[in-house]
């Protein structure tokens, strides 16, 4: 099939009442849980599909049987109104289904134009790349579908937003007319969630069908046209997008009411637990990424660092935690200097610490959940006996006491880590952190991945912590939930902090100018 | 009484039921492994074939040889033996994320060390002068292991070239001191006869099986035991499995990736240490036919486990034992037996290897 069939597409509502995806009865389990429990899916073509659901409620699964990843264990699947045996995702493809998966499938030293191409290469006298077509090629298809991207430059100089719409133009590349995207927004800035809208927008408007898979009830209900809802590996619902409010759609995937505002103890205090004065360091390229923050965080204070994601945050916290190296400037924790201080000492002295990458910095995926608990504290009394050795009974014992008071959901102490939902993987952190009973909690991004459940878990604990005399540094990209949970905001662009307001005395549009660099005080 | 007798019956059926299934499921386990020995044997077998032997005359002086009599047994273990310290020097390092592919250079620096210490006193007590000539050989080859260990923790040299190369100086430091400063007369280039109060009784006369044996199984169980149950192997599995989030929690990575490094070269060390003390009486060079490099064959094939690493010594000294009886008896030349090895590395350890080496990222040179 040449590219330029590919480019002419069927008008909008040609296949308006046609189905372009059916899934029947669809029951898949793994060991210990049925990830699918008879699971109808239809998605109409030409339409926008929500598929909603927290962690674990089994919508990647069922999206990965339909791309051919996972072969049911009942069921049947019809595409374009013809039953399918889905056995791969060669298949799949030929089928003209596309999946862009969470974590990018690109090879980060080619350009997109190679990624794009990569295994259906164009080619002259059947050996040399035809590179003047590939060219032309893609930015025929960048235009019509209105995706802008270079085709000449290399995918790891590129901003994840844009390497997302290589991974989209990949697959339509290929020749999907049903695109599923999963959780495309979880790794997007605000302004780049808006610009992937527009281009899901105009896929549809293409003929295109697409089925968005996400936990986030804000973005499903202002992109879908319809949404199925996921919960516990059954269907809780289908709705119409236009007919439902996010409490309906929360109640739906948790199965209770959910709360997004908190409660706060009022408790005001003006000793400082955390002072950063001047603070300055590089970022990995050895370039200015802080350049002399200064604020405080009191007792019974949360203190929410609002900005766009790049500018010093990630540097800021491992400075503080003392992972990075500082160029100028002081730290003082209860008035101690601990600028110069290794990470096992300011953590002794009370610092916890939830790190934006759980699987990077919170946690060793291969250790048992116990070990995982101990993590930092297996060296002290009471998990060690006799100097060298550990108490493995202490140790069980001090994590079935945190599996339950923090109600984290595995099989038991000594399952793997890796094997847990993000949000239980979360409760893990949260549980070793927040047990620490610390002085100051560094909170970075710590609802990221996580689903309505178990982020007003976390945001619950954080707000506990706080009104037991906590004082908390939130980090979040989340405006939202910096909104929700701070006391003050401060606002941080370019490695600086250009403002610290109360919360109640600033409005989402001030906060939003800051953050784009709009107002400097 | 009788109720009684009715009462533990069961019990001891289900015990025996319990026992079999964990043996069963145990042997399904080691599966790949027994495959590949069994391919590895017929593809040996049809190499026997093209050269005109007899795979099964061969095979068989080949298995009476390491296992058949007593004195095969003794030669299996004594080839086995340096294989277990090496073996475990790669798996103690590789738990914590670091491929040390230097055990040969370390074997080398603490057999030279214990013969060093071996010659050097007459008149010391053996319970003073034999573990003194241990600590010897465990010194100098942990130091062997702490030099990379520095220059990576402070410099980011990668272990991989920085362990190979020290053992090339390994090799010719000690091949000048045994033919130069120390050399005993003759022209062999060997050390002269270590005190008697230095040496490793032999426990299976005639063969040359020492008491290094003993030295070896207990550090199976001492490696074992630190790394599953102090908090030492904890903080060196931490930093193995995932550097970053062991940093955060306030663990010291360089100060794991050290002490391993040194533990491993440590290890090694004292398998050359067991040789010098055990078998040869003396530092002669060349006397390791690649220890080392043996070791971390045998560490991958026995799954970087201790228990598995013991087994998998085992196999290579009987192919080693074995091999020898076999040319004597059938005159099938040596080489099928290294043809034999490598063939089941390829087939066992390569995969794992590559898998291994895949997880951690990437082979960054």
């Amino acid at each position: 099939m040449g590219l330029t069939e590919k480019l002419n597409p069927p008008p909008p509502h040609f296949f308006a009442m046609s189905i372009a995806v059916e899934m029947i009865n669809i029951t898949k389990s793994f060991p210990g849980v049925v990830a699918n429990d008879r699971i109808n899916f239809v998605v109409k073509k030409g339409e926008i599909h929500g598929l909603l659901g927290e962690n674990g409620a089994g919508k990647t699964v069922l999206m990965s049987i339909l791309y051919g990843l996972y072969r049911p264990d009942e069921g049947q699947i019809f595409v374009n109104e013809k039953e399918v045996q889905m056995d791969s995702p060669a298949t799949a493809i030929k089928l003209g289904i596309g999946m862009v998966h969470q974590h990018f499938m690109l090879v980060p030293s080619l350009t997109v134009a190679e990624n794009i191409i990569l295994g259906r290469e164009p080619k002259k006298n059947k050996v040399l790349l035809d590179t003047n077509k590939i060219l032309s090629d893609i930015k025929d298809f960048c235009d019509r579908y209105r995706l802008e991207v270079d085709p000449k430059a290399s995918v790891y100089t590129l901003p994840v937003g844009v390497q997302q719409r290589v991974e989209i133009l990949k697959a339509l590349y290929r020749g999907a007319d049903i695109l599923i995207l999963d959780e495309p927004t979880s790794v997007l800035t605000p302004q780049e969630v808006e610009e992937l809208f527009k281009a899901i927008r105009a896929l549809k408007n293409q003929g295109k069908t697409i089925i968005f898979i996400s936990h986030k009830l804000k973005e499903v209900l202002a992109i879908c046209d319809r949404i199925t809802v996921l919960k516990r590996g059954k269907v809780a619902g289908i709705v119409k997008a236009g007919e439902t409010s996010p409490g309906e759609l929360a109640e739906m995937m948790v199965g209770r009411e959910v709360v997004f505002t908190f409660e706060k103890k009022r408790a005001e205090s003006d000793e400082v637990v955390l002072r950063v004065e001047g603070l300055k360091a590089l970022n990995d390229r050895k370039l200015p990424a802080l350049k002399g923050v200064t604020f405080e965080v009191r007792k019974f204070e949360i203190l929410g660092i609002a900005g766009v994601e790049g500018n010093g945050q990630t540097e800021l916290v491992e400075v503080l935690m003392g992972l990075r190296e500082s160029t100028a400037g002081n730290i003082f924790l209860d008035g101690t200097n601990i600028t110069n201080m290794s990470p096992s000492e300011r953590i002794a002295l009370g610092i916890s610490h939830v790190p934006e990458d759980r699987h990077k910095r919170g946690l060793i995926l291969d250790f048992s959940v116990m070990e995982n608990l101990i993590l930092g504290r297996h060296n002290k009394s009471p998990f060690t006996k006799r100097w060298i050795m550990l108490n493995f009974d202490k140790a069980s014992n001090f994590a079935k006491g945190l599996i339950q008071e923090f109600s984290i959901k595995t099989p038991s102490e000594d399952a793997p880590a890796r094997h847990l939902s993000g949000g239980t993987q979360q409760r893990v952190i949260v549980a070793r952190e927040f047990s620490r009973k610390p002085k100051l909690i560094i909170a970075s991004q710590p609802t990221r991945g996580l689903d309505v459940g178990a982020t007003e878990y976390v945001r619950k604990k954080l707000v506990e912590m706080r009104d037991q005399g906590c004082a908390v540094l939130l980090i979040s990209a989340d405006l939202d939930e910096i909104w929700a949970l701070s006391d003050r905001i401060a606002v941080m662009y370019e490695g600086e902090i250009v403002a610290i307001k109360d919360a109640g005395k600033t409005s989402e549009l001030e906060l939003g100018l800051l953050m784009a660099g709009g107002k400097r005080e | 009484m009788n109720e009684e007798k009715q009462r533990s019956n069961p019990k001891a059926g289900q015990l025996l039921r319990e026992i079999l299934a964990r043996l069963g499921s145990s042997l399904r386990g080691i599966m790949p492994e027994i495959i590949a020995i069994i391919v590895a044997f017929l593809v040996g077998g049809i190499a026997l074939l093209a050269t005109g032997h007899s795979p099964i005359d061969a095979y068989g002086a080949m298995i009476m040889g390491a296992f058949g009599d007593v004195f095969g047994i003794g030669q299996t273990l004594t080839q086995a033996t340096p294989i277990i310290f090496t073996a475990l020097s790669f798996l103690f390092a590789s738990k914590c994320g670091l491929f040390n592919i230097g055990a040969e250079g370390q074997l080398l620096v603490g057999g030279f060390a214990a013969a060093l210490i071996g010659i050097s006193f007459n008149n010391l007590p053996i319970f003073i002068h034999l573990p003194l000539a241990l600590l010897a050989g465990a010194l100098a080859g942990g130091l062997w292991g702490f030099i990379p260990a520095v220059l990576k923790a402070k410099l980011g040299a990668h272990e991989v070239i920085t362990t190979m190369m020290l053992s090339y100086v390994a090799f010719y430091v000690t091949g000048y001191m045994v033919n130069y400063p120390f050399k005993a007369p003759g022209w062999v280039a060997q050390t002269v006869i270590i005190a008697p109060s230095a040496q490793l009784p032999r426990i299976l006369q005639p063969t040359q099986l020492s008491a290094s044996i003993f030295v070896a199984v207990i550090l199976v169980g001492l490696t074992y035991y630190t790394l599953e149950k102090t908090t030492l192997g904890y903080e060196v599995r931490a930093v193995g499995l995932n550097p970053t989030a062991a940093e955060s929690s306030g663990i010291s990575v360089k100060k794991g990736m050290i002490l391993a490094l040194v533990i491993s070269g440590a290890l090694a060390g004292l398998g050359g240490a067991g040789e010098v003390l055990g078998v040869h009486r003396r530092f002669i060079e060349g006397f390791s036919p690649g220890y080392g490099w043996d070791g971390l064959a045998v560490a991958l094939i026995g799954r970087l486990h201790p228990v598995g690493v013991l087994f998998a010594a085992i196999l290579f000294g009987a192919l080693r034992s074995g091999g020898m009886v076999m040319t004597r008896a059938t005159g099938v030349p040596l080489d099928i037996i290294f043809m034999l090895q490598a063939l089941v590395v390829l087939l066992i350890a390569a995969p794992r290897m590559i898998r291994y080496l895949l997880k951690r990222g990437g082979f960054k040179w």
